[in-house]
């Protein structure tokens, strides 16, 4: 379903993402780890096309089609999702309107009728169901005086809604409470299937004892350095990366001599 | 025989040495012309004094400096003030329309019978406009109500138009006003009488025969005793003019317990990119609250015109009255708005509202000018103002201006003021659902606007909404 090749990417002229190769199916479900800074939101956003973020070198295959080539909409109405590590604040604009207009986009764009607002409203009383969120918050503003944990059950809400293909969650259990870790992973179960895909960015263990990968990635310093299973990350939470960042760096100065 | 031409062949009364045979006035100002105009429209002595009085006093006026726009000099001698009516020709169907008119058209939502009057295609028998607009004119005349031209109002309801006429917006009120005043060519005239709810919205594109009034456009509203009306001026299609200069005078009387609410879309032409050749629009609106319990309330949509200057206001002399302004002012390109209000509380208990939201794109500058004053015999005056400026890129203005004057200390003013900017951010957020940046756009504006939206008609808000969007079509980087 995507396969990331060399992939290098700069943000005002400073590369950050340094040859990433990753390759994700169907069914699958993908964590990725890795200290402050070393790239993981970068990536994200990379795949998903914000403009401030320029790939030099490599590519994305998405569905056998070249993903770079896609606006950051089609992308998204081809089945990209992306849960914002910051979700932005909308004044003004209605959660259940802002969700019913990006739904719309999407059935639009697979040859769909629209739904109404009374139609829209059945499916959303049904989905919000899926994030255990109260029913205020459909008609509050996206995001608008939400609190760090409410914005990231939102954020679930909306890809419970938009059903992705490849949804790329960027540090969603961060500043859960435990009842809203254990909702929002119930969520992500429910939600896969095998034939759509997740990519997890996290700093921590404990969300995959709710959600299982199949396979867990290192990044550091704009690279996938370290690949294994689930077990790399119970690994990871008892010996922090400095054994990584180490074998990394004789790795480096192995391949230069 | 119409009147028209039945006056104009009537014997020389004034002495003017202006051809009276011609359609068209020749150049320029002088009171030989207003006689023409005065003549030409068959007008009774009173107007034609009126119109005297107002041309000398703004013979000792100038232009003024004040608001925050600037543009060349208008040369007022090299406009031509008079031109007989002529009837456009009309066409067959809507495939003889410019097809980017349509396409407006269509973006806005317009439906077909009234695109097809707006741009001056015959409508089907079924849809006959005059058919449409007769049962229109047998509804308001079964409940008394009295809406026509403002000519014909001179000529049929000469008491009122001498009464009220001015009452509001002083002959020397300003430069622009004071113009008005002497040149006025036509414009609408409403009356509800005492007691009567008007029974549909009044709408000044529907007036039977409705003329191209030109660019010195008059309207007076009154509303007596508790009567109540809804008044919808101008459309979302955009509206091209060959004048560049438009000066209009609304006035507004509301007696004992009535409600005026005065709504506006105003989309002339901005000119393009760079500026050329859009439309001056410099309008004195006025509503007086004259009695106790009236109400006054403005709404309006500006987004045309290259330089948009007005100031709706209200005047709450009457106890207990209540005046409101909801506005939402957008300029892009070139466009220079100064535009707000002015409250002036006068009775006691009144109170005012003001929100205005301006919202600034291209290279475009948005001021806001208000002032809420408070006489010294307004006992427990209230006023509460909200101003939001929303800034789309870098290199647009927005300013504003509050005056506030309080003359007794009991009154309560509230002022809060906002400014945000579209962030690429938000754009992104939108855009990774799925959303296309316009609808994104629009769908921001809107929530921007709401407060302001919700006070005008349902449809027209649909309308103005999509209107907005339109506007802003490529406008964030
Ligand atoms: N717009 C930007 N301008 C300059 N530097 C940026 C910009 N965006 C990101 N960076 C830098 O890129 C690097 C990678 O940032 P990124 O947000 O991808 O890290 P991360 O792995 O997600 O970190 P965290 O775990 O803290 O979320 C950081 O050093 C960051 O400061
Ligand atoms: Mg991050």
């Amino acid at each position: 379903m995507l396969e990331i090749r060399n992939l290098h990417a700069t943000v005002n002229d400073v590369e950050i993402l340094r040859g990433i190769n990753l390759v994700v199916k169907p069914g699958e479900i993908h964590a990725i780890m890795g200290p402050n800074g070393s790239g993981k939101s970068t990536l994200a956003k990379v795949l998903a096309g914000h403009p401030s973020y320029v790939v030099t070198q490599g590519e994305i295959l998405y569905n056998g089609r070249n993903l770079l080539e896609l606006a950051p909409d089609e992308r998204a109405r081809e089945g990209v999702f992306l849960a914002f590590q910051y979700p932005i604040e909308i004044p003004g604009v209605s959660n259940a309107s802002f969700l019913r207009l990006a739904y719309n986009q999407k059935r639009k764009h697979q040859g769909e009728e629209e739904l109404d607002p009374l139609e829209f409203d059945d499916l959303l009383q049904e989905k919000i169901k899926i994030v255990e969120m109260d029913k205020a918050f459909i008609n509050r503003s996206v995001n608008e005086g939400f609190s760090g944990g409410e914005k990231k059950r939102n954020e679930i809400l909306q890809m419970a809604v938009l059903e992705p293909q490849l949804a790329i969650l960027d540090e969603t259990d961060s500043g859960l409470d435990i009842d809203a870790l254990r909702i929002i992973s119930n969520g992500v179960n429910q939600l896969h299937t095998d034939t759509n895909a997740f990519i997890m960015v996290t700093h921590y263990q404990r969300l995959l004892n709710y959600i299982q990968p199949d396979f867990v990635h290192v990044q550091m310093n704009g690279r996938l350095v370290k690949s294994g299973g689930k077990e790399l990350a119970l690994l990871l939470e008892e010996k922090g990366y400095d054994w990584i960042k180490d074998e990394e760096e004789n790795r480096q100065t192995a391949a230069s001599n | 025989m119409d009147t028209l031409t039945a006056l104009a062949t009537q014997e020389y009364k004034y002495g003017f040495t202006t051809d009276i045979e011609s359609d068209v006035a020749p150049r320029g100002l002088t009171e030989d012309t207003i006689r023409l105009i005065s003549h030409k429209k068959g007008e009774p002595e009173f107007m034609l004094e009126f119109r005297l009085k107002a041309f000398r006093q703004w013979l000792k006026m100038t232009p003024p400096t004040w608001p925050n726009v600037t543009y060349p000099e208008i040369d007022f001698q090299d406009i031509i003030y008079y031109s007989a009516p002529k009837p456009k020709a009309k066409l067959a169907s809507l495939d003889e329309v410019d097809p980017e008119l349509l396409d407006t058209f269509a973006k806005l939502g317009i439906p077909l019978n009234e695109q097809k009057m707006l741009a001056n295609v015959a409508v089907d028998a079924i849809f006959d406009s005059v058919s449409v607009a007769t049962t229109y004119k047998e509804k308001l005349h079964e409940a008394g109500v009295i809406f026509c031209s403002f000519s014909e109002a001179i000529r049929d309801y000469p008491e009122l138009i001498q009464k009220y006429m001015g009452s509001v917006v002083p002959v020397s009120d300003n430069f622009y006003a004071a113009l008005n005043s002497a040149v006025f060519t036509d414009g609408s005239f409403c009356y509800i009488p005492k007691g009567v709810t008007c029974p549909m919205e009044l709408s000044s594109y529907f007036r039977i025969n409705n003329p191209d009034t030109g660019q010195f456009e008059r309207t007076l509203i009154i509303c007596e005793e508790g009567a109540s009306v809804s008044y919808l001026e101008g459309c979302t299609a955009p509206k091209f003019d060959k004048n560049q200069l438009h000066a209009a005078v609304v006035e507004l009387v509301a007696l004992d317990n009535a409600t005026i609410k005065y709504s506006t879309v105003q989309n002339w032409y901005a000119g393009d990119k760079d500026g050329l050749g859009g439309i001056y629009n410099f309008v004195t609106k006025r509503g007086k609250c004259a009695g106790k319990n009236s109400k006054i309330s403005w709404t309006q949509v500006e987004t045309g015109s290259a330089i948009t200057w007005k100031y709706p206001s209200c005047v709450l002399l009457g106890d207990n009255s209540v005046g409101e302004f909801y506005s939402v002012a957008l300029t892009n390109n070139m466009q220079q708005a100064d535009t707000g209000t002015k409250m002036i509380h006068v009775g006691k208990n009144t109170s005012s509202t003001i929100v205005s939201k301006g919202i600034s794109a291209g290279k475009s500058n948005n001021s806001y000018r208000g002032l809420v004053k408070v006489l010294p015999n307004a006992e427990n005056a209230r006023n509460y103002t909200q101003c939001d400026s929303m800034l789309i890129g870098h290199d647009c203005g927005a300013n504003t201006f509050p005056y506030i004057e309080v003359q007794n200390n009991s009154a309560q003013i509230e002022h809060e003021a906002t400014t945000s900017k579209i962030s690429e951010e938000q754009i992104f957020y939108f855009l990774q659902r799925g959303i296309p940046q316009e609808d994104a756009i629009s769908m921001i504006i809107n929530g921007f606007c709401k407060e302001v939206f919700r006070e005008l008609p349902m449809e027209f808000a649909v309308e103005a909404s999509r209107l907005l969007g339109m506007k802003l079509e490529n406008s964030v980087g």
